[in-house]
């Protein structure tokens, strides 16, 4: 059995922690609740956590203060910032602060347990990772090559990064979006399912002449590459 | 009286008045130092002739004595414009000369008398009547003492005359900026009234409303041109919110009446057997909701301008790559196709997150309406010229008239009337946006000779390299 995450939520409006805190239980997250700033500070400097969400309009103390502060006393949980502004330079501002992710609200539930299960990953698994295997799929980042079942499946740039991506984060789930701004580096809408359309060419790629499947649809969330008979998660 | 007050609050009266003060005082100045200047020079010369002449006479008297001293003197005297001589006895009682009389106890010592003195002449009508003159005192051996002297009737007159000039001058200027502080001020006033009137209207609600210009491109002028900039940007952002809230209401109300419909429903369903669909047709049907109002607040914002701040210089070349990158399966699954064309390394000023965003609307659109054209093409191109980069996305598909190009700007405007295509009718206004934030333009136009087909050019100013 893993070790259950625990995050947790600095949000000052109490339906909208409740109901995060019970989804969260429901995915399996250990969730603690804090309503304003200074307490937030104060519980994110004394406990440990995988993910701090925090809400960036907060009583006491903004959410960027209080990220600020904690990065000030050397203190580098990933931070996850939600907020009501959604402009290109909230973003900015609120990464430029310590922030390491950002969803404007109003957003979907999977699409924030998405994000928060990435970040609380992140913290264990090295950045610089030069291999990847999931299953008997296998990508070099040093010399750009995919592999399966150890024949060479040669992929387009993008489709490549693409594929780095779910395979970094191999075993949790990824949104659409979350795909655009990291494969794409672009944070709006794309109207239409261009996404979709780029991950079921790459599936192709990497499954048509192969079994099992890896690459899998998540409905109303995204997508996850996983190993079935693998039990690492 | 209070409309002479508020002229003289005039920024030009107050000027000009400074500047006839600051100009007085130096003409004042100007003419005090160069009458003193020319007087003392001409005290000067007038000491020098009357010392040369005392050497002279003290000469005569050493060759000729007292008759040859007298004889001179007599000569002297007779000559047109003489100077002034006085031979007295050694008490100072006046023997012969041009004087008549001369202030007492001028004679009493030998040399200059330092100051000017006054004296009476023969040809006086009056006692009262009294000339000032500088002169030299001689004594004689004999106790006899000569008096030579010149009158400065002539250097005061002088003085006494610049001075009067003077005066004149500066009454004149005085009444002359008066007058002029009147023109002006009352021109100015003028203005800044009909100003004022045209800005009262404005703020009663009237924003079609101008500040008035003369068309003379003074700094008046250039007041109103500027603000009339700001009230065609203020009046066109109001307006653009008017027709939103206007809009908002007509096309929120269809959606949010499915939405509320749907949950209705599933409500109903008690068997439970759909309810879960029905659910997740409400999160669809609000995620859309929320797609809509996200395109909306992104709009306002980039009219706002708040975005500006994050502008720097793009390689325009390299998001159009990225795009058609982006969108090309998209295209292909459909059976289109992009063609690119884009030279490298022509940079705009912009934000790369809009114009791809932009871009991304055009190409969408364009796979999304000229699907199943005959002609599955889709060109974008970038151009260069002097002043301008053009990127034009440009398709073969159904095209719009001529006469709703301007209308599919607009805010929730789409044209299929079914609304079978998904889409926020959101797409172009926001295009046109980022147009505006980029001080560019969005231009329509058909792609072929016979009007079919949209051919859309985002035009944007180019940076000099």
């Amino acid at each position: 059995m893993v070790t259950r995450m625990k995050i947790l939520i600095v949000e000052d409006d109490l339906e909208a922690a409740a109901y995060l805190a019970k989804a969260f239980r429901e995915a399996g997250i250990v969730s603690d609740h804090a309503s304003d700033g200074e307490s937030g500070l104060f519980m994110a400097s004394e406990n440990a956590y995988d993910v701090l969400v925090v809400d960036r309009m907060l009583p006491r103390r903004d959410g960027l203060s209080l990220i600020t502060e904690l990065r000030r006393k050397d203190i580098h949980t990933p931070v996850l910032i939600l907020s009501a502004l959604g402009q290109v330079d909230d973003r900015v501002t609120g990464l430029r602060a310590g922030g390491d992710d950002y969803l404007p609200k109003p957003y979907a539930f999977s699409e924030l347990l998405a994000r928060v299960e990435v970040l609380g990953r992140r913290k264990g698994a090295p950045e610089q990772d030069m291999f990847y295997r999931v299953g008997d799929l296998e990508l070099d980042r040093l010399s750009h090559s995919v592999r399966r079942q150890g024949r060479e499946i040669p992929l387009q740039p993008r489709e490549f990064r693409l594929l780095e991506y779910l395979m970094k984060n191999a075993g949790q789930v990824v949104t659409r979006t979350m795909l655009l701004e990291n494969v794409w580096d672009y944070h709006f809408d794309p109207q239409t399912n261009v996404i979709d359309v780029h991950v079921s060419r790459l599936r192709s790629k990497i499954e048509k002449d192969f079994d099992p499947p890896l690459l899998r649809t998540i409905r109303g969330a995204g997508y996850m590459i996983k190993d079935d008979r693998t039990t690492d998660a | 009286m209070s409309r002479i007050s508020v002229l003289f609050r005039t920024t030009a009266v107050r000027l000009s008045a400074l500047y006839l003060v600051l100009f007085s005082l130096c003409a004042a100045f100007l003419v005090f130092y160069v009458t003193g200047m020319s007087e003392r020079l001409l005290q000067q010369q007038t000491r020098d002739s009357i010392a040369a002449e005392v050497t002279q006479i003290a000469d005569v008297y050493d060759r000729a004595g007292i008759n040859g001293l007298l004889r001179s003197l007599e000569r002297r005297a007779r000559q047109p414009g003489a100077n002034l001589y006085v031979i007295a006895g050694p008490n100072g009682e006046i023997l012969a000369g041009n004087v008549a009389a001369l202030q007492p106890g001028l004679l009493d010592n030998e040399g200059w008398k330092s100051e000017p003195f006054r004296y009476r002449r023969f040809t006086d009508e009056s006692r009262a009547e009294r000339h000032v003159a500088l002169a030299q005192v001689l004594v004689l051996d004999n106790g006899l003492r000569i008096l030579v002297g010149r009158d400065l009737q002539e250097p005061e007159k002088f003085r006494v005359l610049v001075r009067q000039a003077l005066m004149v001058a500066l009454g004149i200027m005085g009444l002359g900026a008066l007058v002029i502080w009147f023109g002006i001020g009352r021109n100015a006033l003028r203005r800044i009234d009909r100003m004022s009137e045209a800005s009262t209207k404005i703020m009663a609600g009237d924003l079609s409303q101008r500040l008035p210009t003369s068309g003379s491109g003074d700094e008046f002028d250039r007041l109103s041109e500027s603000l009339n900039a700001m009230l065609e940007r203020i009046e066109k952002l109001n307006e653009g919110l008017k027709q939103v809230s206007d809009n908002i209401a007509h096309d929120l109300k269809t959606p949010l009446t499915r939405l509320r419909n749907k949950a209705e429903a599933a409500l109903a369903d008690t068997e439970g057997g759909n309810q879960s669909g029905a659910l997740e047709q409400i999160i669809a049907e609000s995620d859309q909701l929320i797609r809509t109002f996200n395109a909306l607040l992104m709009i306002s914002r980039v009219e706002a301008g708040s975005a500006v701040a994050e502008m720097s210089e793009v390689d325009l070349a390299q998001i159009v790559a990225d795009c058609v990158e982006l969108y090309e399966p998209l295209a292909e699954d459909k059976e289109m196709r992009i063609e690119a064309e884009a030279a490298p390394g022509v940079a705009i000023s912009g934000n790369r997150e809009l114009v791809s965003q932009a871009l991304g609307n055009l190409i969408d659109n364009a796979i999304k309406y000229a699907e199943g054209a005959e002609n599955p093409l889709i060109r974008v191109e970038m151009k260069r010229s002097d002043r301008h980069v053009v990127l034009t996305v440009a398709d073969h598909g159904p095209g719009i008239p001529e006469n709703l190009r301007g209308e599919v700007v607009k805010r929730f405007v789409r044209l299929d009337e079914s609304r079978s295509k998904p889409g926020t009718g959101l797409g172009l206004s926001l295009v046109d946006a980022v147009m505006e934030m980029h001080r560019g333009s969005l231009e329509l136009s058909a792609t072929e000779e016979d009007g079919r087909g949209l051919a859309v050019r985002m035009v944007f100013p180019a940076v000099a390299t």
